[in-house]
């Protein structure tokens, strides 16, 4: 048994798999656990709030400090739309993620931006949202469908966010070169993080804005 | 194993080992963080211990104003948070740090630095929630803080936003270190190291990873919709807006349980480690030992409304909850079975450790019995909230855990240290901690199902209660005396106690075939594993006996570099969540933020070895 | 490696004895007698219920018991090693051993479950033999109850008759409680907006104390009540005598320089009515328990301060330092008015005097 102590700090794996590429996936199953609990918190309070405005129905609220009839909160195409967008910058950064592995920088560079692109315009898609939603007197503390709307979309939002300075991180350094194909996986990562991202919002985006 | 080729190395001159408390600082040694769970989580126990002395003296005798309500109700929060989270969890990390890598061969955990991050974190959590005494806002409504009792209108003081906030922190602190071991334990096992060959202890551990893993995101998203009830005017738990206190029950529980078993299944690891060696002969049943903790595992995501029979679920509800959890009595009942069909036969070696083993299997199955009876709802109606509750869990986790992790102690503290503890101090220890133990929670039974409820800060006198409480005061005192004595020895070993060899007890696994304590970089040269207990496998291929191992220069061996942006990095993280305590401060929060982002960022582009 | 074999003989000498003691004081700790709040004399049907369940579970656990710690302190002794001892045969496992282990406790629950269950779903039925209906609210941290059928609210003592079903509907004004009456029925937690059942029927008369069993704030230790269960015409006597107390009816106002007139003038004065009503018949929910009644109940401050005058006055003239946190302010009452107040409160009695609560509570 005589190992090359030069190779110690990096072996290979137990299960060959990256030790950082089952680190995200990891982190992924628990972050799974946190959507699941919102999203769950949302069902229960479906349909249990004590005033308006509601999602899909009209209804008796306080707008401006007096009763009115608020319609309808949700608008479905815009936030299809967005939905689409998210969709395809998963696909995008697949393709960023192909260029990084052949070392095609333009590739890569390309698709990567696309992706951060789409991710900006999908948080930009919410905060306009948000503020159409707010103005058409859904308060945050307004009733139970606004808090636990915002408490989950809003969380699914930071982490868009925080995918987007991710995947930022990882164009500016493909910018400046730093991303050769044996440094993919830094990409990949970072993709894993964002395919799931996206996977999240393919449950929220029915189970809020669809079903009934 | 076929070889642990110490040798090769070379023998030249170690270099000096690194001192002083900036080394400490900006160690990502898993065993240097290893030793800092454990000295802090020990000074977290002890404070944990005094508090319960304190709700002791006050239940001594009925009526006493020893201590007055507000105090009492503080103190009893703080005791049951402070020994779950900051006692018998990070306890158990301890060994996590310090012996999972040892165990599976591997020179540290998959990622240091994320392992100096979650220490200090979880350092900056207890300090946090500890805090709170000074502000005379003690977390003064129960380690379970049902709603509605939490509301902003029935806990207007900061009580219940320490707790919120001191947990928020710990919180990140248990899953950073999740990720890490889980994927430690994957990842970096040695050659040969079969998931089938890892020893028990690894194998439970990763159980408990994947159980952090899967509950405390639960915790962490009820804890920010209270936050956000109590700072923000949400009323997700506010019964005047809409919400149903109910559903915090069921989110508090649904990680509730499992952590439960995220508190014992380390202690059937150690104890599954200590069994086989002191009677020289395997873990009987290996495989049912593992398959039995899975499944102990699974089946603990599923019961938890079985703390909810008397809320009125419904009797479709508590038949299932109630079959579900009478289930977890069949593989705990194998994992009993198995650790006596391990001594049975063997050849028990009257050590310390075999010892608190010992004791745990024998107060466990006491544990054991009393949960069985309620998870019967109609039994548990009368048994909820009761002191028959108290006596159970202290079975289960002092009897349980905290004999199981004094076992641990006892068992590895010459690997820790490099010094042997006393055997006769440590046996003292051993019956004074038994006899302590068993007066102050065994007389709990008897008080419970004669109508003494849970969580009071006094009884009037006439009830019937006076004798029992009076012993158990008692017993209480005995128990803490029996760990100065516990203290006294670790102390007077650190400074003359008899040098360990590599290996003093004749065990089985790959800790004790490296120099006590093991050198920075665990093994010289990667071991290769051909079985479940691959040093006794060595020791009768040689003939009995193995060389003790030389320690060797570490020349060639790559290792971490040591970074201070860890404790930045959870400085910050510590800090953001703080700016949610009072109110919301936006500064601090921003503050906080940058200084992790900063943190992050450094982290990420500092180069990772030397 | 000594093995201190003189040491564990030593041991093994004190087992007996230990085992006789340790028998002993549980036995001893076991007979309900001078506990009034013991689980384990049931007094009602219900508690009878869920007793049969406990004991079941509690004689097969105490026979595991014995057979697992006995074998586990067997093999402690007969297996322990001596110094030059070769090593013991190296067994792995014994997959037919494993499987009776498994299968052997599997059987011993089938013996808890189906009770279990025949009583889980017994007790989850609604009364239907014309069950005395009566609305339990927690308060922070008193008891109410409403009797709707004679419309009739009172607090601290919960008056029932014996021979006839109680139907609790359970609420609670502000946190989570539990109610909690050992000897005659399991807990039940009430929540707010939430409507929680529990029944009972008692067949013997008697004083039953209960307390909040679900932590609820500063004074959840001091959240108790009493369960007084009696004879039907008792039963009877008692709910005519509450409807009567504060009525004009009521042999006419007091005196006018009497103490109680005193004290009446004092109870509105003080501001004590803002809080409190002192009539029973449909009385409203307030801020503070009704005190209809108050003169004769058993027990002050929520049912664990004995309801002597001396008490009455005690707590009247300082309420937070009896039970800190309450929400009845100090009122700044010096001893005469004290004196006054207290003779009203006795005055708002049910008559006749508790004489017969008295000697059923004795036969308990």
């Amino acid at each position: 048994m005589a190992h090359d102590t030069a190779h110690a700090m990096h072996p290979p794996t137990a299960t060959g798999l990256d030790t950082r590429k089952l680190a995200i996936w990891t982190f992924i199953g628990s972050e799974c656990l946190f959507f699941a609990t919102l999203i769950s918190n949302y069902l229960v309070y479906k349909g249990q709030s004590l005033v308006g405005p509601l999602p899909h129905e009209t209804s008796q609220c306080m707008l401006h400090g007096q009763m009115a009839t608020c319609e309808p909160i949700f608008e479905i195409p815009l936030v299809t739309f967005g939905t689409a967008v998210l969709l395809f910058s998963s696909f995008f950064v697949v393709l960023a993620l192909n260029g990084a592995q052949k070392g095609n920088r333009k590739q890569l560079i390309g698709w990567l931006s696309a992706t951060v692109l789409c991710g900006l315009f999908f948080v930009g898609m919410q905060v306009y949202e948000f503020y159409h939603f707010f103005h058409k007197g859904l308060g945050y503390t307004t009733n139970l469908f606004g808090s636990s709307f915002y408490t989950l979309t809003g969380f699914h939002g930071t982490h868009v966010t925080l995918g987007v300075i991710w995947l930022a991180t990882v164009l500016v350094l493909a910018i400046r070169g730093k991303l050769p194909p044996e440094k993919a996986l830094n990409l990949e990562i970072a993709a894993l993080y964002w395919h799931f991202v996206d996977v999240v919002w393919i449950v929220i985006f029915p189970v809020v804005y669809l079903m009934r | 194993m076929s070889t642990i080729a110490m040798g090769h190395a070379g023998t030249e001159a170690a270099p000096a080992e690194k001192k002083g408390l900036w080394s400490w600082i900006t160690t990502v040694d898993h065993k240097r963080i290893g030793i800092l769970y454990g000295v802090t989580a020990f000074l977290f126990f002890l404070i944990g211990g005094l508090e319960a002395l304190l709700i002791r003296w006050q239940l001594g005798a009925p009526d006493k104003t020893f201590l007055s309500p507000e105090a009492y109700n503080q103190l009893f929060t703080m005791h049951g948070t402070t020994m779950i989270f900051l006692g018998v969890m990070p306890l158990s990390a301890m060994f996590f740090n310090y012996f999972i890598p040892l165990q599976i061969g591997a020179r540290d955990v998959a990622f240091p630095r994320l392992n100096a991050y979650s220490y200090w974190v979880f350092l900056f959590g207890g300090l946090v929630l500890n805090a709170s005494f000074l502000f005379n806002a003690a977390p003064d409504m129960g380690w379970f803080a049902y709603a509605n009792l939490t509301s902003k209108q029935f806990s207007p003081g900061l009580n219940v936003d320490f707790w919120i906030i001191g947990l928020q922190i710990l919180g990140i602190a248990s899953l950073a270190a999740a990720v890490n071991f889980f994927v430690t334990i994957i990842n970096l096992r040695a050659p040969g190291m079969k998931m089938m060959r890892m020893p028990m202890f690894v194998w439970m551990s990763l159980i408990t990873q994947v159980l952090l893993l899967l509950a405390f995101p639960i915790i962490t998203v009820a804890l920010v919709l209270l936050m956000l009830d109590r700072n923000f005017g949400t009323h997700f738990f506010v019964p005047s807006g809409g919400g149903d206190p109910v559903l915090w029950q069921h989110l508090f529980w649904l990680f509730g349980h499992p952590e439960v078993y995220i508190l014992i299944l380390p202690a059937f690891g150690v104890v599954s480690e200590i069994l086989p060696v002191f009677s020289r002969k395997p873990l009987f049943g290996y495989a049912a030992m593992v398959f039995s903790g899975c499944f102990i595992a699974f089946l603990g995501f599923g019961v938890w409304s079985h703390h909810m029979f008397s809320t009125g679920m419904g009797p479709m509800a508590d038949t299932v909850f109630s079959l579900g959890t009478m289930l977890i009595a069949i593989p705990t009942g194998v994992k009993i079975f198995n650790w006596i069909g391990t001594v049975w036969g063997g050849s028990i070696q009257y050590k310390t450790p075999m010892y608190f083993a010992l004791g745990f299997v024998a107060m466990f199955i006491i544990g054991g019995l009393s949960g069985v009876m309620h998870a019967s709802p109609p039994a548990d109606l009368q048994q909820t909230d009761s002191y028959f509750i108290v006596a159970h869990f202290h079975y289960v986790l002092f009897g349980g855990s905290i004999f199981a992790l004094t076992a641990g102690a006892y068992y590895w503290f010459p690997k820790m240290t490099g010094r042997m503890l006393s055997e006769s101090l440590g046996k003292v220890h051993f019956w004074l901690m038994f006899l302590g133990f068993n007066l102050t929670f065994a007389p709990m039974h008897i008080l419970g199902l004669n109508g003494m409820p849970r969580r009071v800060y006094t009884y009037s006198a006439g009830m019937g209660f006076e004798f029992w409480n009076a012993i158990e005061t008692a017993g209480s005192l005995v128990l803490g005396f029996s760990f100065l004595v516990f203290i006294w020895n670790i102390l007077r070993s650190l400074k003359a106690g008899e040098v360990a060899p590599a290996d003093p007890w004749h065990g089985a696994t790959l800790e004790w075939s490296i120099p006590s304590p093991p050198q920075e970089w665990n093994f010289a040269v990667e071991p290769t594993v051909d079985g479940r207990d691959p040093l006794w496998e060595e020791r009768r291929a040689k003939g009995g006996t193995l060389p003790e191992p030389e320690r060797v220069s570490g020349a060639g061996i790559h290792l971490p570099s040591p970074s201070y942006w860890p404790i930045v990095t959870a400085f910050g993280t510590a800090m953001t969540l703080v700016g949610f305590l009072m109110h919301v401060t936006l500064w601090v929060i921003l503050a906080g933020l940058a200084i992790t982002m900063l943190g992050i960022f450094s982290w990420a582009f500092e180069p990772a070895d030397h | 490696m000594a093995l201190r074999t003189p040491s564990l003989r030593r041991v093994a000498r004190w087992v007996p004895a230990l085992c006789v003691a340790l028998a002993m004081l549980v036995l001893a700790g076991c007979s309900p007698d001078g506990y009034p709040q013991t689980t384990l004399a049931p007094k009602a049907d219900f508690a009878e219920l869920l007793d049969k369940v406990f004991r079941r579970s509690f004689q097969l656990a105490t026979i595991v018991f014995f057979l697992v710690e006995g074998a586990l302190v067997w093999a402690l002794f007969r297996f322990r090693g001596k110094p030059g001892d070769a090593e013991p045969e190296q067994t792995h496992g014994n997959a037919m051993l494993e499987v009776v282990w498994t299968v052997i406790p599997a059987v011993i629950l089938v013996f808890i479950a189906i009770p279990t269950i025949q009583t889980i779903f017994k007790t989850a039925e609604a009364p239907t033999d014309n069950p005395l209906v009566i609305e339990v609210t927690g308060h922070q941290w008193w008891w109410e109850f409403r009797y709707p059928e004679y419309n009739l609210v009172t607090a601290g003592d919960m008056h029932v008759p014996v021979g006839r079903t109680v139907d609790l509907r359970m609420t609670t004004g502000d946190v989570v409680h539990s109610f909690w009456t050992p000897q005659l029925a399991g807990k039940r937690d009430v929540f707010p907006k939430r409507d929680n059942r529990l029944w009972f029927r008692t067949e013997t008369a008697g004083l039953y104390p209960g307390q909040c069993a679900e932590f609820c704030g500063t004074q959840h230790a001091r959240m108790a009540f009493q369960v007084v269960a009696q004879e039907p015409a008792e039963f009877d006597a008692w709910r005519t005598g509450l409807a009567a107390v504060g009525a004009p009816a009521d042999s006419g106002a007091p005196a006018p320089d009497s103490l109680v007139a005193q004290g009446q003038q004092l109870f509105a004065m003080k501001g004590c009515v803002g809080c409190h009503m002192v009539t029973a018949v449909g009385a409203p929910t307030m801020v503070g328990p009704n005190l209809a009644g108050i003169g004769s109940r058993t027990m002050i401050a929520s049912g664990w301060l004995p309801n002597t005058d001396e008490n009455l006055a005690r707590w009247i003239m300082n309420p937070q330092a009896v039970k800190v946190g309450v929400l009845m302010p100090n009122l700044g009452l010096n001893d005469e008015e004290a004196t006054a107040l207290v003779a009203y409160l006795r005055s708002l009695r049910v008559a006749p005097a508790p004489a017969a609560v008295a000697t059923t509570a004795a036969g308990n």
